[in-house]
């Protein structure tokens, strides 16, 4: 422990990191000290992340050197080796928790993959909960966690293995005031707990900064500057800190900047008001989203709403708008109730969401006008009004610009305006600066200003930054669907003798919470002495060191966590159990190729017994169905056209006659070659009958004699006596569809934890890319033979296609193809990013060599060129035989064995070359 | 004015169409890569299959029997034992093996009637069924002209002319593009429908444009006439310009008659497209929903309808493209006219109200 604090816990020379042509860190170089507690600051965009994950060793080095922990973070061995002690959690609320999974078994996962045993787990896992305050919560799905309280779950998942230096990537951002002090305190008292640990945190919040003990300001992918909260503000000569990293930005970037100055507020003469809700109340089946809410916003103010993600902000500004009907209570827009139908309010509305939420894919021209129509306005003056917003929202440069290369700050303008275009008498804006560089942000808060002030538009924006919050004229602090208080800045400030608006509303929010927190609170003092005993002498090594290479421990974590993640995903497991299910019956049922029930009818022109006995050799057989003789050509047209008939016949007049006398006479057919297949299988059928009459009469007219001097070709259709396609077919369908989903869901879930961001699990946690890879395969493994099952019954009993060899090899082979799919698909998936692109993918890359390359129509012996290649290598051509072989051809063990082997070394081949793709850093 | 509203918003959704390259290429390939290679790379009922040959006679009758298997039917046949002909065909080697026993060409001589044997792997269904007729005519050709020295013919003489109406020379590449145009007008009306409302879910904008005075049905619509627009015109320039132009395809009945089923059929698929969006909610599970696509199998498209159990003949009433497929069969290939196809144009017609209604209903409760 001492001598890391003497050397510096992190250090980096020259680092560099680029993203295609984007720089995201441009050679910058520091020493960050240890056992400290060390912000970054800046906006987004600048680096932060980017520097974060590659000191967690989640992203691979680029260029420059870098040092963690004493050890050169290039050197695999050295990650390998300082991994266990430190913790990352990434940016993003909940961004590497598994949000189906409970509170529990979340950092029941964590601890697993740090190779804990149960009774230390438990021990653990006990503390953390109880010291978070998260115990009482311990089975609640992550996913319906308040922002604040996924991130104390983040930290306990980071905490679980006491690492030595943990790093926090923007771990507040979006929770409300109290929650982010409570984390606070919490981190406060663990590294009271651990004083050698090293805290690394990134921050959008300045007035957090401030407490930090060293600060590293970053802009555009450079260090500004270093040094204390105190250094930097006496540095700039500044007051704050937000002042001070606009102090510090170059030159060119802050020559725009100017303070906001929003005049005071004067109240309308009218004293009507734009906005009143009454008692607004809003629920959700039991839970109460927006509870028993009243306000009213006078003409030409900006009102704040502050609160923390969930609190009940977005459903509020949703029933003012009519998008949702209150449940209770009123909203009034300039007196008028709000009706949901009434499309005449919405006109007098704009509406900024949170998130960017104009179409990318139309250029900023588009966008404005796209929204300028659908308001109505009157199409001769769209042009001129699109010209006006872009001047006042300074867009002018831009307006053929797709939005998705603007700037974040240049985007917020460019939503501001198309809120704007119709010419709103009332501004809703949803968090409209998150993310936003100081100086834009500045920028925006001016316009709004004069909008209200100028414009007299009244102005209702939601925020959780405080330093925002004081610029409005009034504010309501809201929290758990609640408003706790409306006034102005001054007034909340004053009536809690608060010295900060911050304060303030911490000061609210315990008071509306009671009792039910402050128990967190109390039981402040004992985590320390139910935390694992002695742990601060055995570090760096945790404390139940495993194997570094193999645990088994954490490659069932992996096996776990996605058995409970596909049972709780019902489109997932239906997919995975019935999928294969489903598509066997399709083709079951569709692709028969057995032809029967054919419809015929005759013209018969002679009708003579003679000819009566030719049509009834063929109304006879099984295969057609007689229906109603033709009267003339046009009838035969007709009937022909609409499909009614197959196939119809045509007999001479004067057949029979001449058949007596042994003249020549031509029977017409006219077959239906709409569906050619069908077609040629009438042909022959009618052919073959044709021929037997024939042969009949003329043995009936010559005698026996005819036949002296023939041969005979008997055909023996073995395996399929009855040449049934079912029993042809379904043998051969069962490996396609064992292979395609299979290997779909198995791509899918690692390239879900790509999109989702939990494959940073796999980065800074010591799980190997093996565990990893087979501790995920392993339940698809298990799903497949379940279908591999269901498949087998449905081929026996429902298509009642006799199975004749011996099913433990069919069972066993089974197995190991399936291993080989699944195997397959983590293959696949280290070349994929997006699911839909997994799915897309899975299905051409699986799908076409089992069906064209592995025997299913033509013999792979009959194939050439790379063809013949791939089907040697593609496991579906060996299953196939063993398919075939124990179902229709009595095969057992000995016959298939030259088919099992390539298919037990495909799995062992496959996964390892899925864990040699798989990255164990991000690129 | 709701058709304004309309207008523009499915304007949006071309525009945003245009820029999606996947998408783009999706539409590109169904409507003619695709349908270009289903119409040449149809197989043909035999090709390339693998005989053994079990000579016992090694008479120069049975020799020549032996040298008349050449591709493009068949592989140059494997000259084997009685011995190996059960492994050889367990392990799925030869589909075919024909055994010629001792002293065949003396017995027929002689008048004696000898029996060739040809096995057949009938687990191999496409091969194994046409396969045994052209082994079978094969074999005869070269035995009779063998004994053509011998014999005069005393064939009975009763033809049986055999004609193919609609499709002559029963020429499988034009089914083949036509069943592939047919299934990518409904894969293509469902993906394009599902995604450009997930799309707009994903991005947030759905959002956006509720609190405009727009409506739920109002979005609805536009993206259902600008995605069906687009698979119209692709469709037809498909059939038009790929079938009819370029694979020489003649179709026979009325152009306009088979774009106004199309019109239907698009007109359910979009809906049930969006529905389907709307159960998923995401992408992904959009696209794991599209693997059970191949449904469509069902309808008839590939393999008559005929041959299906009757309870799946009659679930499959239930689905649009059950009616499409004969719609379009009867119009493209054997030129019926309204007066054939009406039941299915009002089929068409109430299947599409009843899915539209049912997934404007979704819709409304997705928004909320």
């Amino acid at each position: 422990m001492n001598e890391t604090r003497s050397s510096p816990a992190v250090s980096f020379e020259g680092l560099t990191l680029t993203y295609g042509k984007t720089v995201a860190l441009d050679g910058i170089s520091l020493a960050i000290p240890a056992g400290r507690m060390v912000g970054l600051i800046g906006p987004d965009g600048v680096g932060k992340s980017s520097l974060l994950s590659l000191i967690a060793g989640a992203r691979a080095m680029q260029e420059g050197a870098l040092d963690v922990l004493g050890g050169d973070m290039r050197d695999a061995g050295h990650r390998r080796n300082v991994c266990p002690r430190i913790a990352y959690m990434p940016q993003g609320l909940g961004k590497n928790l598994y949000h189906t999974l409970s509170i529990f078994e979340n950092v029941d996962f964590f601890g697993r993959l740090f190779g804990q045993d149960r009774e230390e787990r438990e021990a653990r896992i006990a503390d953390l909960l109880e010291s978070t305050g998260l115990a009482p919560f311990r089975d609640r799905p992550a996913g319906k966690l308040s922002g604040g309280m996924k991130q104390k779950l983040g930290l306990c998942c980071a905490l679980i293995h006491d690492p030595d230096l943990l790093i926090l990537d923007e771990p507040t951002t979006g929770v409300d005031p109290l929650s982010r002090r409570q984390f606070w305190e919490l981190i406060d008292r663990i590294r009271a707990d651990r004083p050698g640990m090293s805290v690394l945190v990134a921050t959008a919040y300045m007035e957090e900064a401030a407490r930090y003990d060293w600060l590293v300001a970053m802009n555009a992918g450079q260090i500004l500057a270093t040094g204390t909260p105190q250094e930097l503000l006496q540095q700039t000569e500044t007051e704050n800190l937000d002042a001070a990293f606009i102090a510090l930005l170059p030159e060119a970037d802050r020559k725009d900047h100017h303070k906001v100055e929003i005049p005071p507020f004067e109240k309308d003469a009218h004293g009507d008001y734009a906005i009143e809700a009454r008692n607004l109340t809003m629920r959700f089946g039991d839970f109460t989203a927006v509870d028993n809410v009243s306000f009213e916003i006078p003409r030409g103010e900006i009102f704040g709403f502050l609160g923390s993600n969930g609190c009940g902000k977005t459903t509020t500004m949703k029933m003012l708008t009519g998008l949702l009907a209150a449940t209770e209570g009123t909203a009034k827009l300039f007196g008028k109730e709000v009706d949901p139908n009434d499309m005449a309010v919405r006109k007098r509305v704009g509406y900024m969401s949170q998130a960017f939420s104009l179409y990318g894919e139309l250029t900023v021209r588009q966008n404005l006008d796209l929204h300028a129509r659908l308001f109505k306005l009157d199409e001769a003056t769209i042009p001129g009004r699109i010209d006006e917003m872009a001047q006042r929202f300074d867009l002018d440069d831009v307006m053929d610009v797709l939005p998705d290369a603007l700037p974040l700050g240049v985007r917020q303008r460019l939503s501001l305006a198309v809120a704007m275009i119709h010419a709103p008498d009332i501004l809703i804006l949803d968090e409209p600066t998150s993310g936003v560089d100081p100086v834009a942000r500045d920028g925006f808060w001016q316009i709004l200003a004069d909008l209200s002030r100028k414009d007299g538009v009244t102005i209702f924006v939601s925020t959780h930054f405080m330093n925002e919050a004081e610029l409005c004229d009034r504010i309501s602090l809201m929290h758990a669907g609640k408003v706790l208080i409306s006034d102005t800045p001054q007034a909340i400030k004053e009536k809690r003798s608060a010295s900060t608006l911050e304060e303030a509303f911490i000061a609210y929010l315990e008071e509306a919470i009671g009792d039910a927190r402050d128990q967190s609170a109390e039981v402040r003092p004992q985590p320390q002495e139910a935390a694992p005993p002695a742990k601060d002498e055995i570090a760096p090594a945790p404390s139940s060191f495993v194997s570094r290479y193999f645990d088994p421990r954490r490659m069932l974590s992996y096996t776990m966590r996605e058995a409970l993640e596909i049972r709780r995903d019902p489109i997932r497991a239906t997919l995975a159990v019935l999928g294969s299910v489903i598509l066997m019956f399709v083709i079951g049922f569709g692709v028969n190729m057995d032809v029967e029930d054919l419809t015929f009818a005759v013209l018969d022109r002679d009708d003579s017994s003679i000819s009566r006995d030719y049509v009834l050799q063929i109304a006879g057989s099984r295969y057609f169905i007689e229906k109603e003789p033709i009267s003339n050509d046009a009838d035969m047209d007709r009937r022909m056209r609409n499909g009614e008939l197959n196939l119809v016949i045509e007999i001479p007049p004067g057949f029979g006659r001449d058949v007596l006398r042994g003249r020549g006479v031509d029977i017409g057919g006219w077959i239906d070659g709409s569906n050619p297949q069908r077609a040629e299988t009438v042909s022959g059928y009618v052919q073959g009958m044709h021929a037997a009459w024939v042969s009949a009469q003329a043995r009936e007219a010559l005698g026996r004699n005819v036949t002296q001097g023939d041969f005979g070709l008997e055909i023996r259709y073995r395996y399929n006596p009855d040449i049934k396609s079912l029993v042809a077919m379904v043998p051969a369908v069962i490996p396609i569809l064992l292979m395609m989903i299979p290997a779909m869901l198995a791509t899918l879930s690692v390239v879900r934890e790509k999109e989702l961001g939990s494959i940073t699990n796999l980065y800074v946690t010591p799980v190997t890319r093996f565990e990893f890879l087979v501790g995920k395969q392993i339940p698809y493994i298990v799903l497949a033979m379940l279908n591999f099952f269901l498949l087998a019954a449905m081929a026996v009993f429902i298509f009642r296609v006799p199975f004749t060899g011996s099913f433990a090899v069919f069972t066993l082979s089974a197995l190991l193809y399936v291993s080989a799919a699944t195997a397959l698909g983590l293959v696949i998936s280290s070349f994929m990013k997006s699911q839909l692109a997994a799915v897309f993918a899975t299905t051409l890359i699986t799908i076409l060599p089992a069906v064209q390359f592995s025997g299913l129509t033509d013999p792979v012996s009959s194939l050439e060129g790379a063809g013949a290649f791939i089907s040697k290598l593609y496991p579906t051509t060996y299953f196939m035989i063993v398919s075939r072989g124990t179902f229709s051809k009595a095969l057992g063990f000995g016959d298939v064995s030259s088919a099992l082997v390539p298919l037990a070394i495909a799995v062992p081949v496959l996964i390892c070359i899925g864990t040699l793709l798989l990255k164990k850093q991000e690129a | 004015m709701l058709s304004s509203t309309v207008v523009q918003l499915g304007i949006k959704e071309l525009r945003g169409l245009s820029r999606d390259v996947v998408m783009l290429f999706l539409i590109i390939f169904s409507f003619t890569f695709s349908v270009y290679s289903a119409a040449t790379s149809a197989p043909e009922t035999l090709n390339r299959a693998t005989i053994a040959i079990i000579d016992e006679d090694l008479s120069p009758l049975s020799g020549r029997i032996a040298t008349s298997f050449y591709p493009p039917y068949f592989l140059k046949p494997g000259m084997i034992t009685h011995a190996e002909m059960d492994r050889r065909m367990d392990e799925g080697l030869d589909t075919f093996a024909l055994s010629i026993p001792p002293n065949f060409q003396r017995d027929l001589l002689a008048g004696k009637s000898p029996v060739i044997q040809l096995n057949v792997d009938a687990t191999r269904m496409t091969q194994a069924f046409s396969g045994g007729g052209y082994v079978q005519s094969i074999v005869s050709g070269e035995v009779s002209e063998f004994l053509q020295r011998y014999r005069a013919s005393t064939e009975l003489p009763v033809d049986l002319t055999l004609r193919a109406r609609f499709n002559p020379e029963l020429n499988k590449g034009w089914f083949g593009a036509i069943t592939s145009i047919m299934n990518s007008i409904t894969m293509l009306a469902i993906v394009l429908a599902g995604a450009a409302l997930i799309r707009e879910r994903e991005h947030g904008t759905i959002e956006h444009l509720l609190v405009m005075p727009v409506t739920p049905m109002e979005i609805m619509v536009s993206k259902i006439w600008s995605t069906g627009l687009v698979v119209l015109v692709a469709s037809t320039f498909s059939l038009v310009v790929i079938a009819q132009g370029i694979l020489q395809i003649p179709l026979q009945g009325s152009l306009a008659l088979f774009l106004l089923g199309t019109v239907l059929l698009l007109f359910a698929t979009t809906s049930l497209g969006i529905f389907l969006a709307t159960v998923s909610g995401s992408m992904p599970q959009f696209g794991l929903m599209l693997v059970l696509l191949p449904l469509q199998v069902l309808s008839g498209a590939s393999t008559p309808r005929e041959s299906m159990p009757e309870f799946v003949q009659y679930i499959m009433l239930a689905a649009p493209n059950t009616h499409f497929v004969i719609l379009a069969q009867a119009i493209l290939f054997r030129g019926a006219g309204i007066d054939v196809v009406w039941p299915q144009l009002v089929a068409l017609l109430v299947i599409g109200a009843l899915l539209f209604s049912l997934s404007l209903r979704r819709f409304r409760a997705f928004l909320k």
